[in-house]
This record gives C-alpha cells, structure tokens and sequence, in this order.
C-alpha cells in the first residue's frame, strides 16, 4: 500500500514538470536572457547530477589516481574529445571502469 | 528538400523513417541506461522495494537518476513525502528541457504533448534535441520523438526486470560499480556542449559546488550547484557579447 502512495506521488511530480509547459503550449513567452540561460540547462545540471558520483563514489571526496570512477571518466572525456562519438565514449569509459576495478582490484 | 516530397505526399512511410531515425540515435545511449537499468533493479529489494513495486516505478514514474535517489532514502528510512519532494527536486531540470522543446511542439495535438512530456528523459532531449536543431523537414519529427522514447522506455523496463532476476541470483552485484555507467551516458552528453568559454566554467562551476554541497539535505546541493553555474555562465556569455559591441563601435 505504501509503495503505491510512493510510486503515484513520484509519477505525480515528475510527469507535472514535464507536462506544465507542454500544457500551456507557448502561451508564456520567456524573455530572451531566460532563453540564453535554458541553453546553459542540461550540460550543467548533468554535470551536477555526476560530479559526486564520480569524486565521492564511496560517500567521501576521493581525488586520487587510485579511484576507479575518476579515471575512468577521464578516460571517457579524452575519447569524447578524440572521437567525438557518444557510443564509443560510453564503451570505452565503460571498459576503462570494468579494466581498473575488476583488471586491477582498484 | 521538402518541396521534392511534402509530407503530405507520404506522411505514412515519412513517419516510419522518423521513427526509426529516433530509435536508432537513442541506441548509443541505451549502452548506459541498461546496466544502470540493470543495477536500479538489483538494488530494488536490498533497499526495501519490492520486486513488483521497482517494475510499476520504472513503468510508471520513468525518470532513472530519481529512481536511485529514491532507492538510497528508503533504504535509509525517510518517510514517503520526503522521497517524493525530492523526485521533485532532482526532476525538476525537465522542466527546462520542455521549456527548450516547447516551440518545437506546441502545434501538436494535447494526447502528443502528454505522451512526450511523459518521455521526457535526458536521453531522449539529447537526441531530439540534436533532430530538432537539424534544418530541413521538422513536421514529423514528433515521430522522431516517439522513436526515442519507445527505445529508451522498453529498454528501462526491461533492464528494470533483468537486474531483479540477476539481484536474486548475484546478491553481491550491488557491489560492482554499474552505477558509473549512467555518469559516463551523462558525461558523454555534457562533452559536445563544451565549445565556448562561459559553457565551460557554467559547468565547472557546477560541477565543483555540487561536490562541495553534497552533504546538504535532500539533494539541495543539485539545485543550488546547477542554478550557480548556469548564473555564472549567462553572466560571462553577457560580458563577452558586450565587449564585442564595444569592439564593433570602437572600430
């Protein structure tokens, strides 16, 4: 029962942001800073969403060449710049993780 | 382009292709939301979700970075308002993505634009997003959407339910890191943005107080850290673009 109260509010708040201004439809006109801010959205808030996950993957700031997830996504990053493909980004830094925590026991 | 075949001439093979055009430029990013799909599900009953209960969240609630904070504060024992306040917060950025989309949509039908704001996941702003910035024929490219969306929500929950099968076979599963890959899916999308100067400080803003602020309650960290950066960056995007006129009329 609880998990149906949890789960109805979850779908309750997430599809509300969604859908408001799909809703509404353009009847609301953002001045044109506010549009200059929106294309700064989703490559920051991204980045604050894996920044902790990558630093402090055990709940502690972790900035040493011995923590997997750090090296691994500068891995990532340096074939997101040679390669400019997301998929091959994606694997790479995947293997790279899979390679240092399970190759190397890091 | 579009005068050689309107989409009125073939709206239905024109729809098909927009389709799978969606679908196949999700498939890159359904790389990193399986395994985080598959760990969301391992994870489920350890924290004190049950099995039917994690597949009805993935089925219904569809937003994958909430759905693992929701799993970390029931294991912890917070009360249900909490973890739905913090759905709140930590979903709140889709808003900006459908304030980006809004123009892109507002000519369709209601049941369309609640049928894509429900879809409305990182990946698939990433992907239409990219479709939508093209020049060219946009009048189907809600298909395109869909496309993206029925990827993105079929893998979901799909990886949803193979993550609580293996969870039950691989109790240690939790422990292996699959959780990275949902931070390099997100750090492969941030890379592209990151052509001009204010964009790259916006995000290393971003990036060093959200560290810096973790330890706030309810993962208000991500809200300051995101709402800092984009100030910073639309500060140095304004005094670029003035000093650039200073220029032009000093010349």
């Amino acid at each position: 029962m609880n998990e149906v109260y949890l789960i109805g509010g979850m779908f309750a708040v997430t599809f509300s942001v969604r859908y408001i201004l799909f809703a509404m439809a353009g009847k609301v006109k953002f001045p044109p800073w506010l549009n200059r801010a929106l294309e700064f959205v989703p490559p920051v808030v991204l980045m604050a969403i894996i920044a902790p996950n990558i630093t402090m993957p055990k709940g502690e700031l972790w900035l040493s060449p011995f923590n997997p997830w750090l090296i691994a996504s500068a891995i990532a990053i340096i074939t997101a710049l040679i390669r400019k493909d997301l998929l091959t980004t994606i694997v790479v830094g995947m293997l790279a993780f899979a390679g240092l925590r399970f190759g190397l026991g890091m | 382009m579009s005068t050689q075949y309107s989409s009125a001439e073939q709206p239905e093979s024109r729809r098909f292709s927009e389709f799978m055009a969606g679908a196949s430029a999700t498939v890159p990013l359904l790389v990193g939301a399986a395994p985080f799909g598959i760990i969301f599900g391992t994870l489920a009953e350890p924290n004190g979700l049950s099995a039917l209960g994690a597949i009805a969240m993935s089925l219904i609630v569809f937003a994958g970075a909430s759905q693992f904070i929701a799993l970390g504060l029931l294991a912890a024992g917070a009360s249900i308002p909490i973890i739905i306040a913090t759905t709140f917060i930590v979903n709140f950025r889709h808003i900006l993505y459908s304030a980006n989309l809004v123009a892109k949509v507002r000519h369709l039908p209601h049941y369309w634009r609640a049928l894509m704001a429900f879809g409305l996941t990182d990946e698939t702003f990433a992907a239409v997003n990219n479709r939508y910035q093209q020049q060219g024929n946009l009048q189907q490219a809600h298909w395109f959407y869909l496309g993206s969306f029925l990827a993105m929500y079929s893998n979901w929950v799909f990886c949803t339910y193979i993550g609580l099968t293996l969870g039950n076979i691989f109790p240690q599963m939790q422990n292996w890191g699959l959780d990275f890959a949902m931070s390099v899916t997100f750090l492969g999308m941030v890379i592209p943005y990151l052509k001009t100067k204010p964009m790259l400080v916006a995000v290393l803003v971003a990036a060093v107080l959200a560290v810096a602020s973790h330890d706030l309650p309810h993962k208000l960290g991500l809200l300051l850290s995101a709402f800092s950066g984009i100030a910073v960056g639309l500060s140095l995007m304004m005094l670029e673009n003035r000093k650039k006129k200073q220029l032009q009329v000093s010349e």
